[in-house]
């Protein structure tokens, strides 16, 4: 088997991986390869045809493979090694990779630091459990979005969406274009999954009816869908019986969330957040093991690709920083979401960034609020604050700590008892951690502004 | 399962075995639903077809699936009691299967339940250890069936419902489907739950298939250490209770329950239903989780009223007509014996059974990427570049897997047929990643349009046509061509069609098809073709 050394492998090259990469090798890192199983750089950008890429990070309106491009060429400048068509098998706690392609066959990788950027996989009919016949036409939002994109074919041309996502709203319109019926796009919770701007813009300017508190309770037709059973769920998703109705159909979509593509991350051995399904991660995006950073959707899931980049950039300065023996200290502070909040990434925050440079928190409301305060809390005291007029679970919260903010003494907290996140740190056995909190405006606590669909 | 089975059997002797099936490939009916298990025998009436095939099929199983290349794990078996109150059954169990002649039962305590199975429910009492119980791939078997059997020279007919069965002196003489007719001195009905409807067409009536359907919950292979071996509950008086138990491949399966239905083709999953599959997994093993489902689904078990055993023999008054039928559980375990039996009735029949020489028993496993160590897979990809290429990244399964897939002696020309050969869109995504290259990969190596590539034959069509996108693509190519440009196109896919065609010619396209009129053939079968274009086994795409 072939040997490769590098100083830092990129595993995957989506947004994240690119972004990571090229932001490595600026930073000074000598031989960055970036690693991908398709046959093009860009990830899942590729099939992403429709526009409003980039307008926070580039300040212009972009298409997927020309938001992709931009960071392309910004890796190729930046002297990034690209393997494609490869695909990844194992990767190891000592930083080890190893990859197959048909050019190369079985090659080992070993790398001083390793990003993981696989990003996310979608769920499907058997996550979300829906009961019926299994005939061909169901398919999952980012599947029909390559047939249709990518391979010139549609799906069906009566087509049911289940799940508000992103990916359903954008199909849910670039089907209506391409000639098909759209006849509903149903969403189990009382508010949409998906950004506002696409609720409006593929459902709304379409005429596409969005059935809120819906689901799909039963699959029609024996070799390919001929119609679905629909019905209103109660409080608790479940379905109220005497409220369905068929829809006839010869295709379902799925948009019902997306899973971060963690088997790899599994294999290393790294702790999980249960809540985001990816690794447990440093504000340096530096996973639970040493030397093995993480970024993008594997991490957690994000609404905007603007972010994917941002959270790339930190991951591929941190890889840089490891490789270059820069690192921060070991005094670390750890992030837990309180309440309204689902989570927080990252959740280790290093001291030493703390007051050296702004950090940056990622995070996502429990239940849609309006007027609202975002807090950051150390030990009983918000040290930084920020006001939102609107918080919806579909869209991340960003919370930016200022440099210095949340000094050690400041923030009453003893360095010298913050070492390493431990069960047996010093004040009494708690954690020292910084807890981020949403509070309304209106009555000082909780965050049960109204809920609005 | 049954009849791939039988055809395989006979291919052992000079006899023309014409093997039809009505679907567009083998293992698509109750053999792609069921719970893969081979049982030991202990559950059925002693005397019965059930329970004396059942240990004989048991039996034949470990040569079997060695000459066929057939995934078989003889893990053993646990009937588990929850409560002591239930013990008694274990001991009745026991009697029963010893009378039907089962080897080493023993109901051994709860400690020693505990310790070979530590996610079973802290509230057993004992269990039933059965050794010879065992884990297989039914349709990995029948599809090892099938193509061992064209491999020694049995005729197959895909898509090919039988539409009528003609009479001549109180014997049945010919068999047909649309556009053949196939002249016979035998029939064997192995129709599963269409049996019954086989059978009527020679004016007999002797039982009813009344389907029975039982769903399953198929777990990630994350979770598939739970459980080392089957568990069953104490049986109830219909079925064998709802299952939690390994699977060959590294998942878990649980199920099913049991629940007549009118339809023969309703296959559909209920609410209902998955939660009472979940709550019975649960009681004995509490820490399955749901969230690690990958899929579920339903199959529906031929249970033949009023006998309540396998119907196994000739119809009453026509001797040349065999029944197969009613094989519920424990038919995958039995299908080996039941083989055996249908070949001694045929023998008694007046069927003359000579053994052909040339008969080879031997079936080559498939090639699986993801079963081989790394100094293997490298000699591979160096060979033919196709194995360096993962398409199913869940399942690490290669496009060398699949082409050889699509051309091996059964006819493989869906995107479940491919699943069920290498595994791809078997994994946790369910063919959300690799369904389009999948798709795209049997488009080009049997030159089928996109939209005419089915999940399962018939009108299982997964694309509809062409999106505008092409049309408008065309349409600027033609408009730049006319300008004098020269419209570029990546080139890539092109390359990977070449690379394809090469792997197709290694692993040999079609061998054994059409390649079987000089064997000596006794004269026991005819087929006649009435219109040409509709014979074969290719599904046509949807119609």
């Amino acid at each position: 088997m072939r040997t490769v050394e590098c100083d830092i492998a990129v595993v995957g090259a989506g947004p994240a991986g690119l972004a990571a990469a090229a932001r490595a090798k600026q930073c000074g890192a000598g031989r960055v390869i970036l690693m991908d199983r398709d046959r093009e750089l860009g990830g899942i950008l590729n099939q992403c045809i429709h526009n409003g890429f980039g307008l926070q990070l580039l300040s212009e309106e972009l298409t997927g493979p020309e938001y992709a491009e931009h960071f392309i060429s910004e890796a190729r400048d930046a002297g990034v090694e690209t393997m494609l068509d490869t695909m990844v098998l194992e990767v190891t706690q000592s930083r080890q990779i190893v990859a197959v392609n048909r050019h190369e066959g079985l090659m080992r990788i070993d790398a001083k630091a390793i990003v993981l950027a696989m990003g996310a996989r979608e769920r499907n009919r058997g996550g979300v459990i829906i009961p019926g016949m299994r005939p061909a036409g169901v398919f999952t939002a980012g599947a029909a979005q390559r047939y249709v994109n990518m391979e010139g074919y549609m799906p069906g041309k009566r087509i049911v969406v289940l799940g508000s996502g992103d990916i359903g709203l954008i199909m849910a319109r670039r089907l209506t274009w391409e000639g098909a019926k759209v006849e509903a796009v149903l969403e189990i919770l009382p508010f949409p999954s998906g950004l506002t701007r696409n609720i409006v813009q593929c459902l709304n300017d379409q005429g596409i009816p969005l059935y809120l508190s819906h689901t799909v309770v039963d699959i029609h037709g024996e070799e390919r869908v001929e119609g679905v059973t629909v019905a209103r769920v109660d409080g608790n998703l479940r379905p109220i019986p005497g409220t369905e109705w068929d829809i006839e159909c010869d295709t379902l979509l799925l948009s019902v969330g997306l899973i971060p593509e963690n088997e790899l991350t599994r294999d290393v051995g790294g702790e999980l957040d249960p809540v985001t399904g990816g690794p447990v991660v440093t504000d340096e995006m530096e996973t639970s093991t040493p030397g093995i950073f993480a970024c993008g959707n594997v991490v957690h899931i994000h609404d905007l690709v603007d972010n994917v980049t941002r959270e790339a950039w930190t991951a591929g300065e941190g890889a840089a920083r490891l490789v270059a023996g820069q690192q921060p200290g070991d005094d670390t502070v750890r992030t837990r979401a309180g309440d309204g909040i689902r989570y927080v990434v990252p959740h280790v925050l290093h001291l030493d960034n703390l007051a050296s440079r702004d950090v940056r928190l990622f995070m996502r409301a429990t239940r849609p609020a309006e007027r609202v305060q975002v807090e950051a809390v150390v030990g009983g005291e918000v040290v930084f604050s920020k006001s939102e007029r609107v918080v919806r679970p579909a869209e991340m919260v960003m919370l930016t700590i200022p440099q210095g903010k949340v000094s050690p003494v400041e923030a009453g907290l003893n360095r010298a008892g913050l070492n390493k996140v431990s069960p047996d740190c010093a004040d009494g056995g708690s954690q020292p951690e910084l807890v981020v909190r949403i509070t309304s405006r209106d009555r000082g606590t909780g965050a049960e502004g109204g809920e609005k669909a | 399962m049954v009849g791939t089975g039988i055809a395989r059997e006979l291919s052992r002797y000079d006899v023309r075995v014409v093997l039809v099936e009505k679907r567009a490939d083998v293992a698509f009916g109750t053999t792609k639903a069921n719970t893969a298990l081979v049982h030991a025998g202990y559950d059925a009436e002693p005397g019965t077809w059930k329970a004396r095939l059942n240990v004989r099929g048991n039996a034949l199983y470990p040569k079997v699936c060695a000459e066929l290349g057939v995934s078989y794990k003889n893990t053993g078996s646990l009937v588990v009691a929850l409560a002591e109150e239930q013990t008694v059954h274990l001991h009745e169990l026991r009697a029963r299967g010893e009378t039907n002649g089962v080897p080493g039962l023993e109901v051994i305590p709860r400690e020693r339940v505990l310790a070979i199975e530590p996610g079973v429910s802290p509230s057993v009492a004992a269990a039933l250890w059965a050794p010879t119980g065992g884990i297989t791939s039914p349709w990995e078997l029948a599809i090892a069936y099938a193509e061992n059997a064209v491999a020694n020279g049995v005729e197959l007919l895909l898509s090919s419902p039988v539409i009528g069965i003609d009479m001549r002196g109180g014997r049945a003489v010919s068999v047909r489907c649309p556009g053949v007719v196939i002249y016979t001195q035998f029939v064997v009905n192995a129709a599963g739950i269409w049996a019954d409807d086989i059978e009527r067409m020679i004016n007999r009536d002797d039982f009813e298939i009344t389907p029975r359907r039982g769903e399953y919950y198929l777990f990630d292979r994350r979770v598939g250490h739970l459980v080392s071996r089957p568990l069953f509950p104490v049986p109830s008086q219909a079925t064998k209770g709802i299952v939690v138990a390994p699977t060959v491949d590294g998942n878990l399966i649980a199920g099913p329950n049991a629940l007549l239905v009118g339809d023969k083709g309703d296959l559909a999953t209920t609410a209902a239903g998955l939660a009472e599959v979940i709550d019975g997994a649960r009681k004995l093993v509490p820490g399955l989780p749901v969230r690690e489902s990958i899929t579920n689904f339903a199959g529906l078990r031929a249970v033949a009223v009023p006998v309540g055993d396998f119907v196994i023999g000739a119809s009453p008054g026509v001797p040349n007509f065999v029944n197969a039928a009613g094989i519920q559980s424990p038919g995958l375990t039995a299908a080996p014996a039941i083989a055996e039996a249908v070949r001694d009735i045929l023998a008694d029949a007046g069927l003359v059974l000579v053994e052909k020489p040339t008969f080879n028993p031997v079936r080559e496993r498939p090639t699986r990427f993801s079963e081989l160590g790394r100094d293997e897979q490298s000699a591979l990809i160096e060979k033919n570049p196709l194995w360096g290429h993962i398409i199913c990244r869940c399942e690490t399964v290669t496009e060398a897997e699949i082409v050889e897939a699509l051309h091996r002696p059964v006819p493989c020309t869906t995107l479940d047929g491919v699943k069920f050969r290498t595994r791809a869109g078997a994994g946790r995504c369910q063919g959300g990643f690799c369904g389009p290259r999948v798709v795209d990969i049997i488009h080009r190596e049997l030159d089928t349009p996109m939209e005419h590539v089915t999940k399962k034959g018939g009108g299982s069509y997964i694309l509809s046509g062409p999106s505008k996108g092409p049309l408008l693509e065309q349409a600027a190519c033609r408009c730049l061509a006319d300008a004098g440009c020269n419209a570029a196109r990546d080139d890539g896919p092109d390359d990977g069609q070449v690379c394809g065609r090469a792997g197709a010619e290694d692993v040999g396209e079609g061998v054994g098809r059409g390649d079987h009129g000089n064997l000596g053939e006794q004269d026991v079968c005819r087929i006649e073709t009435r219109e040409r274009e509709e014979v074969g086994g290719h599904a046509h795409g949807r119609v």
